[in-house]
Parts: C-alpha cells; structure tokens; sequence
C-alpha cells in the first residue's frame, strides 16, 4: 500500500494516478477486512475503487491528461507535511494500545448495540441495525449530502453542454 | 511496549501525510482530489483501527462469537465513504467547468490568468 502511495505521488501521468488510486482502494478494502469492518469493506471497494475511478476518468476525459511539473520547489510543503506528522506521532502516544478491550471506545455505547440490537431489531447485523435504526436521521442527513452533491454537478455540468450545443466559441 | 501497540496509528499517519502533500504540493486540481482522497481513508481507518478486537470478530450476532469488534465506527465511516464520492464528484465537476473557463487545470496557469484580469 505504500508503494501505491508513493507511485501516487511521484507519477505525472494523471491516467496511471487513476489507475494506482483504484489499486490502493482495493488494498485499503482488504485491510478493513482484516480489521473485521466487513461491511465498509465491501463499501469501500464498490465505492471507492469503483464508482471513484468512474468519475475521475470521466474528469480526465473531460480535461488533460497528463500533470506540469511543479514551477517552485517542494521543500515547503515537504516540511509542512513532515512537521504535522511528527506532532500526530507525539500524539499517538497518548491513546490506547491496539486492540486493548479497556479502551474507552469498547466500553461507550458499543457493548450495548451488540447486546440488545439483535433484541431490539430484529437484525443480527448490528451495522445495518445501527446504520437504519439507532442512526437513522444520520443515514437521512448523508442522503440530504449525496442529493446536494448530485444536484450541484447537474447544475455546474449542464451550463457546459448547453454552451457546446449553441456553439458559443468562447 | 508502545512500538508495536501503536504502529497502526503510524500506518494511518503516513497515508495522512501522503495525501497532505499532494494537497499542498501539487498544482495539477485532479491529483489534488486524488490526494484528498487518499487523506480520506487514512481517516477511515483512523476510525475503524481502533474499533478492533484481536479474537473478535465481524459484528453479526451468532451463537457462536462472543467478541465482536465495534459496530459503531463503521457505520460513521460506511457514511462517510459515500458522503466522500458525493464530495469527490462535485470537485471533479468544478474542475471540469474551470478546465472550460480557464484552459487548464493547473494552478499555475489559473492564478496568473486572474491576476492579469
């Protein structure tokens, strides 16, 4: 996976930068795998690796396809980027272990989801019992999102279409 | 012994900085939303990294688990993959309409057309 980082990061050519944000989307799907989020999982890679690279093909489609090289030196936002990693590091400290059972997030709301969702549900599922049920006004405000999102590229794209139809040279 | 316990917090930190550095360094606005995405799921696992239970598994309830990771971390991220497509297709269509009005998706070659208008 931080190979496919890095390529990100060093390649121009913004079809293979496509290409390797699909690869690392399907590495990142089979981490949640291994970290028992099954449902992200599945998310992630039909989302994420799929739906993503649709959208950003069609961008390139839309646009150029290949990246300048950068007119100023990186050295800035390469010390930015170091100087925020090194303060995360240092904050890392201060949390719980990995997998430690006493942490403070398996000890919340967590246990009881588990214990009485399947009582009070009817879904053994508890992801889907927590998305649908306990959550439900949360699923309704990302709907609220996504049809936000989807009515402004409507708007921003239809301009162009219009304007290509009329054959404003512009 | 805190190295290993909380290497996986340095594994999300390195994608962080990956995608912070496309964010500030490049100029090209695709590979900036790439690089925006990249941040995106470093926080993913940021949440869900946490909620895990070496022994445990998925949660769906079965007579025959007891443990099971945290459920909770990954509705809120099941939403925010989908909140972040939604976000990811707006940018790409503003990148898009600046491709028509400017000629370029790079910031070099819109900052400067700007600054003569």
């Amino acid at each position: 996976m931080a190979v496919a980082t890095l390529a990100i990061v060093v390649q121009r050519n913004l079809f293979a930068v496509v290409i390797l944000l699909g690869i690392y989307s399907f590495m990142m799907a089979a981490v949640l795998v291994a970290l028992d989020a099954v449902d992200v999982a599945m998310t992630e890679a039909s989302v994420g690796a799929g739906v993503s690279t649709v959208l950003l093909l069609g961008a390139l489609y839309l646009t150029k396809g290949d990246e300048l090289k950068p007119l100023h030196r990186p050295l800035l936002p390469l010390g930015v980027a170091a100087a925020t990693g090194l303060v995360l590091v240092y904050g890392t400290l201060g949390l719980p272990a990995f997998s430690d059972p006493s942490a403070p997030i398996h000890r919340h709301v967590a246990p009881r989801y588990i214990s009485e969702g399947p009582r009070e549900t009817g879904v053994p599922n508890i992801v889907t019992a927590v998305l649908a049920s306990y959550r439900g006004y949360d699923t309704l405000g990302e709907t609220t999102v996504v049809f936000t999102a989807g009515a402004g590229v409507i708007a921003l794209l239809r301009r162009i279409r219009r304007r290509k139809k009329e054959g404003d040279p512009q | 012994m805190t190295l290993a316990n909380h290497y996986s917090y340095w594994v999300i930190i390195f994608l962080a900085i990956a995608g912070l550095y496309i964010v500030i360094a490049r100029g090209n606005l695709v590979k900036k939303l790439v690089g925006l995405s990249i941040f995106q799921t470093s926080v993913y696992l940021l949440y869900v990294a946490p909620g895990k239970l070496i022994g445990g598994t998925a949660p769906i309830v079965s007579p025959q688990f007891q443990v099971y990771s945290n459920p909770l971390p990954h509705v809120l991220i099941l939403t925010a993959i989908v909140v972040g497509v939604a976000t990811l297709a707006l940018g790409l269509a503003l990148v898009v309409r600046l491709e028509e009005a400017y000629g370029s998706i790079e910031e070099d070659e819109i900052l400067p057309q700007d600054r003569d208008a």
